[in-house]
């Protein structure tokens, strides 16, 4: 059992966890992941690791309240204990010293670039940042990123907070004002990535992005989570979670992510009914 | 002496019938009673040199213990397994007894050899219907030893050194221990309670089992042998599915055997939505190659309400690598074999789903590498056949965590660890392996037989250090 040394709400759909996981803490990077199980007849959740103590022997996770097992997680208080909590999985993200990244995340995505930006910024990299949520209450970690970015640029579809619009607008908007980038880390839902990708690829701006598709056991062992990486299947969990964005195949991801979409809204229809049943 | 029974034919098992069972994952042979075991028992004579004895990968002393049963004294039987193995449920289940103990019976010249395998289930199945208690081992020797994965050479491994007195830590990568026991294997065929009371009595020795430990991720071997562990096994399988590499797998409703078999067993899949891990594989399922493996798979699917299954195999029923029984099992199920048939395409509609698999005819060729007869492809005979999942079952390579995290320890091209076959020795010093992470699939007993072996070596090198 692993317990939960402390509980942060982000916004009404994101929380924060700090899980006692001596094996993860000890030997994590930035860019790994873990895989979760909240009870005893739960599924195994993969979840990039947002940060880690080596001391407290803590990892940190955030996650968005979605489906059935998020929202077991989101009722357990500090103090209780998930079932189980395995890692870390995955290779550390290819992270090289040169001058200058900026990182594009897009809602929970903040969550597992953090810990890949401030490494850069250990190695003595200048990065910047680009935060996007749907409005101001879903951009997460800012006051985390402004500790060692040089810049943090806020953007919401609805314009509540920072820029209006996406997070590609701005970030075409700097290049195009003359921002050198070595390279851009794009971490957010599947077609943000993509977007990213084609702001960066014309421009040859090598990008990288974390993919997180379906998966069982994060060993290698289901190949669920397969992707086509410049014309060869991967398994993201083995050979990821970072992937150059220039050779994903995109519209691939996003279909094999809609697997079981139909189960996910029996699920969803159940869990509804539970709670009127609860009442 | 008990009168000796010169029938023909094996006792028959009692079974749920094909058309009950295919619905339901229940376990499908029910078990001989007292009566029949005795009975078939009497079929055995007893032989002087024991060939059955030669084909058992762990020595189990057959004869002397089907003696036993025929005199009734069923616990001197289970005594007399449990001297050599350790594990007599799950082996009296899923070993290929044709090819190994009954492939050798010399009953079977003229006639069915003898059930050694039915027995060997009934005198396990009659021990832990007693639900004995089992002592811990209490005079230790101080020395650790760590093994890495709890599959069945694990599991073997770690029970022979609990007795010989070590201290024994299994790291297992998933959150339920057993390997392929528990993940891969349906509980139709092997039931998980089973699998887990054969666990649980491992750790009531004193086995320590630490889930959730990734070893090569969590913790490396040299950072275990730094930890005071005087030696490490490593048992962790063959886990990575291999693909066809044919245009459209990663189309929707493509699986590996492992992700499909481990959705319904591992995580309850087929309880979706009582459990939250869901499976589908529609009504219309084509299932790629004939192992036990893609035996299990195609009846798994059955189970699951698939109207349709269809085992898709590349060379004839003749070289299907599947045991005997799970063949004859899954046509009684009502599985469609289509032998010398390879496919060459799955075809997607336009949301990406699969809606067929292009498959071109095969004939037999001359005998390859393998001594099979080499299927080659029937020009022109290319047809589509319509189902809307396929499950890929054509065999697993080991996974490279530990040869990548691991230095000093060589392993072939293909990736499995190189050892010394007496001793199950690697090239790294205090190094043992055995399984399918050295051999590439096989079956359970020759892992445990891996395990066993490497057992005895590992408690002679720390004897001597």
């Amino acid at each position: 059992m692993y317990e939960i040394m402390s509980k942060e709400t982000l916004n009404e759909a994101v929380e924060l966890m700090e899980i006692h996981a001596p094996y993860v803490a000890r030997k994590c990077e930035a860019g790994q992941f873990i895989i979760i199980r909240v009870d005893e007849e739960g599924e195994r959740v993969p979840l990039t690791i947002a940060d880690y103590d080596r001391e407290k022997e803590t990892v940190q996770i955030i996650y968005q309240v979605v489906g059935h097992s998020t929202q077991l997680l989101s009722k357990l208080k500090v103090g209780d204990s998930v079932e189980d909590f395995v890692g870390p999985l995955g290779k550390p993200a290819p992270l090289h010293k040169c001058d200058h990244v900026i990182g594009v995340a897009g809602g929970v995505g903040a969550a597992p670039l953090y810990p890949q930006l401030r490494k850069l910024h250990e190695m003595g990299v200048k990065v910047d940042v680009i935060i996007g949520g749907r409005s101001a209450e879903f951009v997460i970690l800012e006051e985390k990123f402004k500790e060692f970015c040089d810049h943090v640029y806020i953007t919401t579809d609805d314009g509540s907070k920072g820029t209006k619009g996406f997070v590609t607008t701005v970030l075409a908007d700097l290049i195009e004002k003359g921002e050198k980038f070595d390279e851009v880390i794009a971490i957010g839902p599947l077609i943000m990535m993509k977007n990213v990708v084609n702001v960066t690829k014309p421009l040859n701006i090598p990008t990288s992005v974390s993919l997180n598709p379906i998966m069982i056991d994060g060993t290698g062992m289901c190949g669920g989570c397969r992707v086509t990486v410049g014309g060869e299947t991967k398994f993201a969990c083995v050979d990821g979670p970072d992937f150059d964005g220039f050779e994903v195949d995109f519209d691939e991801c996003m279909k094999r992510q809609g697997l079981f979409k139909a189960e996910e809204r029996l699920e969803q229809e159940r869990d509804h009914q539970c709670k009127i049943g609860r009442g | 002496m008990a009168e000796r029974n010169m029938s023909l034919t094996k006792v028959a098992m009692p079974e749920q019938a094909p058309d009950v069972r295919n619905k339901n994952f229940d376990e499908v042979a029910l078990g001989y009673t007292e009566e029949m075991a005795m009975e078939e028992a009497k079929r055995c004579l007893n032989c002087k040199n024991s060939p059955c004895v030669n084909g058992c990968p762990v020595n189990v002393p057959i004869p002397e213990f089907i003696q036993k049963v025929a005199e009734g004294d069923f616990d001197g039987a289970y005594q007399t397994i449990t001297r050599e193995n350790a594990l007599p449920a799950i082996c009296g289940r899923v070993c290929p007894q044709e090819n190994q103990c009954e492939g050798k019976c010399v009953r079977g010249i003229k006639g069915e050899s003898v059930g050694i395998g039915r027995l060997e289930r009934f005198v396990a199945d009659h021990h832990m219907a007693k639900n004995e208690e089992v002592q811990p081992i209490t005079e230790k020797n101080g020395k650790k030893v760590a093994v890495v994965g709890c599959g069945p050479a694990g599991i073997t491994c770690a029970g022979e050194l609990i007795k010989k007195g070590y201290d024994v830590t299994v790291f297992e990568a998933l959150h339920k221990a057993g390997g392929v026991l528990s993940y891969g294997i349906p509980e139709f065929r092997l039931p998980k309670a089973l699998v887990a009371k054969e666990i649980e009595t491992v750790e009531k020795l004193g086995v320590k089992i630490e889930k959730n430990v990734i070893v090569g991720r969590s913790i490396t071997i040299d950072e275990l042998m730094e930890e005071g562990y005087g030696a490490v096994f490593v048992g962790t399988g063959a886990g990575l599915p291999r693909f066809l590499n044919i245009p459209g797998e990663n189309l929707l409703g493509v699986y590996s055997a492992n992700e499909f078999l481990t959705r319904v067993n591992l995580m309850k899949g087929y309880k979706f939505p009582e459990t939250p891990t869901p499976v589908k594989v529609g009504k219309k399922v084509a299932v790629v190659g004939a192992g036990n493996v893609a035996m299990d798979a195609a009846r798994t699917a059955k189970r699951l309400g698939a109207e349709e299954v269809y085992i898709v195999y590349r060379r004839s029923e003749e070289e299907a690598p599947a045991r005997l029984e799970e063949l004859h099992h899954a046509k009684e199920e009502g599985i469609i074999f289509k032998f010398l048939n390879n496919p060459c395409a799955v075809i997607g509609d336009e949301n990406g789903w699969v809606k067929g698999l292009e498959i071109v005819k095969q004939e037999l060729g001359e005998p390859d590498a393998s001594g099979r007869r080499s299927p080659r492809p029937v020009e022109g005979s290319n047809y589509l056949l319509d189902v809307e999942s396929v499950i890929i079952a054509i065999g697993q390579s080991p996974n490279p965590l530990i040869r990548q995290t691991t230095p000093g320890l060589d392993v072939e091209k293909w990736g499995g660890i190189i050892v010394e076959e007496d001793t199950m020795k690697t090239s790294k010093d205090g190094v043992y392996a055995g399984g399918d992470t050295v051999t590439g699939a096989a079956t359970v007993i020759l892992a445990m037989g891996a395990g066993k072996k490497a057992a005895k070596a590992i408690d002679e090198f720390l004897q001597n250090k």
